[in-house]
């Protein structure tokens, strides 16, 4: 079918949307009166945390809510038609043809038994009816469209032979096939690692310019949206809060809710001692248990009872804005540049003596090159490679690098789970590199403790909370009687702020904020002294995330614990760490103190790893720089330093010395270390990659 | 590919080995071997002569080296006893001493000599092997495509009116016993009760000329029973699939629901159940025992029966190295299969 005939209004208009679940027991409505309009050639960005409805809206414009799901209210015109009175045929006609789609898991919106190939040729062979010469051709040519290496193979393969990375560009090129007029994008990047996100993120901005695509751009990171949008909509449990441009949302907000949400996020300028986050209050509502008026309300600084929650509230129009809407009664009346009234600023906890040591350590793994038989030659995985550095007492360390980096691998190692191949980890000058950890005493395990990414995963679902706690005190042998136990396991539940009666819940009736805290209680049970914090917030919502790295900080000033926080996200760890090490391919290409490690002298890596950060401040000025191609597997690591292969600064270094030789671990100022080739005038010549731009 | 076959074939034969001592051992217990002599020599026997009998026949000698004799790597028992009579493993009635070979195992071909049919082990187990091999065929060719096709249709829409219904058709097949079908199918197909003179209610003459007529009603008994199991498996399969979000890329992709199930949906349902049908075989083989029985078919689960009913070592070793074989043989298959079906896992 040939596109719906030129047309010069909004591409996508969605007006007073709502859409509900039917259950058994009752209706849920997931998106309430919601209100967008994209124009041609615009991407607008839709803003929320989990739950708030905007994959439903995603959904509700491709008409596929399931079974369950109804359009209940309010119409989605795509060029002037509305979609809900379509037929099938009609449907299936501008699917894929007119309105793509972009997933967040690329691994599993591809089909896994079909060849890459065949899978992106089946779109114009649907919609256009082209030969199967012709829809290989197209193919051939949308692939190199989204700088994939060696098209004709990428076309050849299953998706489960392709990183990552290069699945979601193969998502991208299935969306573009047939250069459709609505692109929808639901979290693209979220499975991603922040360089290739960046990357995928240029690719999209620079396609849309290409072929003119409108964008409707789903995330929740605020950051993301200010680079690739230029209009905004927050959404906040199912409905629009605060709808305008880019910079009209950013520099003057209308909505308490948008107001939290940029005061949750850590942005520069934020200091976990003297400019700490602030958490939203309480928690997100069920979609049956909002409570009447505003939504927010409960949660709201500005709340005034009879008013905010008597009647529903409509959108107002920001007066002097371009198409800046706000749905807050008060909105004239808040005061919105008024300075955050701070919460009290706290002391900075004094760093003590060296607690953990680590000395040359290494890991290798042994991989049989052929799994199903065993022989063959062995390949050898370094996954670890020469980490050395203390950690002091109330010191936060952060751990930062991408997938594959090893520094997972160092956590298990720490924690007893593997044993190193080399070199030593001294906890109070005793060794533990060795020791498995069946074999460790009851006070070691218990003095080196972990806090996992994933909080719904890692409770057992059938024990309540308090018996879980009550288990790792027993384990830890903490207590002489299960009453003191108990008494003990109350304490925990006081010391990460969660009411006592949470003792007798299951794990199911917890959200993950509160589940990531039970997590946290449980790595304290046996007074842990050391505790790896594996992405412990990743899994959370923003909101959340502010309330759950203040009680890690809080427990940390008054147990004087000292905490390896491995992290991917550099803002927060720029928030709260004392010292960075930056780890890349199993060598730790740079360390230093916060302060050193984000201002020039940069490892290159770092440098693009900085970069590559999304971040929510319209005025920080970014250096932009784009890493080419994947991370190179762990398996097969490049000859000589393991940056090579993406690195921007490799020309300045003399010779071939980079493809040829490890470079030596250099310090560049005290306490601050750097694996790298270059010399030491072109490291001080380094810019900054953020700037702040003067007010 | 060639080295992994090669690899599980190697891995059959030990496991082949190892089964076979398995149940060599059990038959050849002494309470076993009391029976055997009681049977083929005297019902009076005393204990002493019992003894006697086995210990001039070489059933006491050491258990590995009976079983060597028996795997043919070890030259067969000979005696002469008092009176003049020639035994040995190797012995057969009516072939003379000098001409008796001195290896006689499985090796050699020679399977041994059945007490119950009074013949060579080697030709009962093929003779009734191709009966059941035929019998299998067919219930396969009813069976596997019919399950697929109802477990398909019922689960690329989960919950519909098609789903539910065949869904209980299922359950009601799987639910039913042979013993069950068989006999409500041949009081109503066969019998003048009903009067519906269809079918043939007994198969003997199937096993020397098979006709529709009096070979249906077996294959239809078993395969429904069968068909049930496979069908629901393929259901869950393939509902799981259809929820996945390659199909739902599919799909806003604006390919039609025929093209989704049949292109899309169809080779990723097809791994899990592909598993469950190779199972199916080692049920086949011995499983219908019960139908075979019922329409009176002599196949290799008839077989089994009689040799462990007369206590007749021979048979039922060679019935248990075939069944072995037929096992690990269906699950390289199964193996291979799956390989094709699912690219993710590949075999250099």
């Amino acid at each position: 079918m040939s596109k719906l005939a030129d047309y010069d209004g909004p591409i996508l208009e969605i007006d007073k949307l709502s859409i509900s679940f039917f259950t058994r027991l009752r209706e849920i409505p997931a998106v309430m009166d919601f209100s967008v309009s994209v124009m041609p050639g615009e991407a607008v960005g839709l803003v929320g945390e989990s739950g708030c409805g905007k994959s439903t809206v995603a959904l509700g414009v491709m008409q596929d809510l399931g079974k369950n799901g109804r359009i209940v209210g309010g119409t989605i015109k795509f060029k002037g038609r509305d979609l809900s009175e379509m037929s099938a045929e009609e449907l299936r006609d501008i699917r894929g043809n007119e309105i793509a789609m972009i997933y967040q898991e690329p691994m599993a919106s591809l089909n896994p038994a079909m060849k890459i190939g065949k899978q992106l040729m089946e779109v114009p062979m649907i919609h256009e009816g082209v030969s199967k010469e012709e829809a290989y051709a197209r193919a051939l040519e949308v692939v190199t469209d989204v700088r994939l290496p060696d098209p004709e193979r990428m076309l050849n393969s299953y998706p489960h032979q392709l990183s990552g990375g290069q699945q979601q560009r193969i998502v991208i090129a299935m969306a573009l096939m047939s250069k459709p007029a609505l692109l929808i994008l639901d979290e693209p990047t979220t499975a991603l690692d922040v360089t290739v996100e960046a990357a995928v993120v240029e690719l999209v901005k620079d396609l849309g310019k290409k072929y003119g695509t409108s964008m409707l751009f789903i995330s929740h990171n605020l950051g993301l949206v200010l680079e690739t949008c230029d209009r905004l909509c927050v959404m906040y449990s199912g409905e629009a809060v605060e709808r305008g441009s880019i910079h009209d949302v950013f520099d003057e907000m209308q909505h308490p809710y948008t107001q939290a949400l940029f005061r949750s996020i850590p942005l520069p300028g934020a200091d976990k001692n003297s400019r700490p986050l602030i958490a939203i209050p309480g928690n997100f509502p069920l979609p049956h248990e909002r409570p009447p008026g505003c939504n927010f309300g409960p949660r709201c600084d500005y709340f005034e009872e009879g008013r905010c929650d008597a009647q529903d509230i409509p959108m107002f129009t920001v007066p002097g804005n371009d198409r800046h809407h706000t749905r807050c009664l008060k909105f004239q009346e808040i005061d919105w540049s008024a300075p955050v009234t701070m919460a009290d600023t706290k002391e900075k906890a004094e760093i003590g003596q060296t607690v953990l040591k680590i000395d040359n350590l290494k890991k290798y793994y042994e991989v049989a090159a052929n799994a199903l038989f065993g022989g063959g030659h062995k390949k050898v995985v370094k996954a670890n490679e020469t980490l050395s550095f203390e950690a002091h007492e109330s010191e936060t360390l952060a751990i930062v690098g991408e997938s594959g980096c090893g520094k997972s691998t160092f956590a298990k190692v720490l924690m007893g789970l593997e044993t190193a191949t080399d070199g030593q980890i001294l906890l109070d000058n005793r060794n533990i590199e060795q020791v498995p950890i069946e074999e460790r005493d009851a006070k070691t395990v218990g003095e080196v403790q972990m806090v996992f990414q994933n909080p719904f995963d890692t409770l057992n679902p059938s024990m309540t909370v308090g018996r879980q706690i009550i288990r790792a005190l027993e384990i830890f042998g903490v207590g002489n009687s299960e009453a003191e136990r108990r008494q003990r396991m109350l304490e925990l539940l006081d010391l990460v702020k969660l009411p006592r009666a949470f003792a007798d819940r299951m794990p199911r009736q917890l959200s993950g904020g509160q589940k990531q805290r039970v997590g946290i209680a449980r790595a304290f049970a046996g007074d842990a002294r050391i505790v790896v914090a594996d992405e412990p917030v990743s899994a959370l919502d923003v909101s959340v995330q502010a309330a759950v790295t203040d009680l890690l900080m809080e427990i940390q000033r008054e147990k004087k614990t000292t905490l390896l926080f491995i992290s991917h996200d550099l803002s927060i760890v720029r928030y709260l760490s004392d010292r960075v090490m930056v780890m890349y391919l199993g060598h730790v290409v740079e360390l230093g103190t916060t302060d050193q490690v984000f201002s020039p002298p940069y490892h290159p890596y770092t440098e693009a790893l900085l970069s590559a950060v999304p971040i929510a401040d319209t005025s920080v000025e970014k250096q932009h720089i784009v890493l080419e191609g994947d991370i190179p597997s762990a398996m097969n690591p490049p000859p000589g330093c393991p940056f090579q292969t993406r690195c921007r600064w490799k020309s300045q270094v003399p010779g071939d010395l980079c493809e040829r030789e490890v470079p030596p671990s250099r310090r560049v100022a005290e306490g601050h270390q750097i694996k790298c080739h270059l010399s030491e005038e072109i490291l001080k010549s380094m810019e900054p990659v953020i700037k702040i731009a003067a007010e | 590919m060639g080295l992994f076959i090669l690899r599980r074939f190697g891995v059959m034969l030990l496991t082949a080995l190892c089964l076979t001592f398995v149940v060599f051992f059990l038959t050849n217990l002494y309470p076993n071997l009391e029976k055997l002599a009681k049977t083929q020599g005297n019902q009076r026997m005393s204990d002493e002569q019992v003894e006697t009998w086995l210990e001039n026949r070489g059933y006491r000698q050491p258990m590995l080296v009976k079983y060597g004799q028996w795997l043919g790597v070890m030259p067969g028992f000979t005696n002469t006893l008092d009176d003049g009579q020639f035994v040995g493993t190797c012995a057969r009635p009516g072939v003379a001493p000098e001409d008796t070979p001195k290896f006689c195992g499985v090796l050699q071909g020679e399977w041994g000599y059945s007490t119950v049919f009074k013949d060579d082990v080697g030709g009962i187990v093929s003779k009734r092997l191709g009966n059941t091999g035929y019998l299998m065929f067919w219930v396969l060719v009813l069976m596997v495509p019919s399950a697929l096709i109802v477990g398909i249709l019922a689960g690329m829409r989960e919950g519909s009116v098609l789903d539910r219904s065949l869904s209980t058709f299922s359950i009601i097949t799987t639910a039913t016993p042979e013993y069950v079908s068989g006999v409500i199918f041949i009081a109503i197909f066969t019998s003048s009760t009903v009067g519906l003179k269809w079918f043939k209610g007994t198969a003997t003459q199937a096993m020397d000329n098979p006709t529709f007529e009096n070979f249906f009603l077996p294959v239809l008994t078993i395969a429904l029973y069968g068909m049930g199991y496979i069908a629901r498996m393929t259901r869950a399969s393939m509902t799981e699939v259809m929820t996945a979000q390659y199909i739902r890329t599919a799909r806003l992709k604006g390919v039609s629901f025929p093209t989704i199930v049949m292109k899309h949906a169809l080779r990723n349902a097809l791994i899990a159940p592909f598993t469950v049908i190779m199972l199916q075989f080692p049920w086949l083989l011995n499983g219908v025992v019960i139908v075979e029985t019922l329409f009176n078919y002599k196949g290799f689960g008839w077989a089994l029966v009689q040799a462990a009913g007369n206590n007749d070592i021979q048979l039922l070793l060679a019935i248990s190295v075939v069944s072995v074989f037929v096992v690990l043989l269906t699950q390289l298959i199964s193996d291979i299969g799956y390989v094709y079906l699912n690219p993710r896992i590949r075999i250099s």
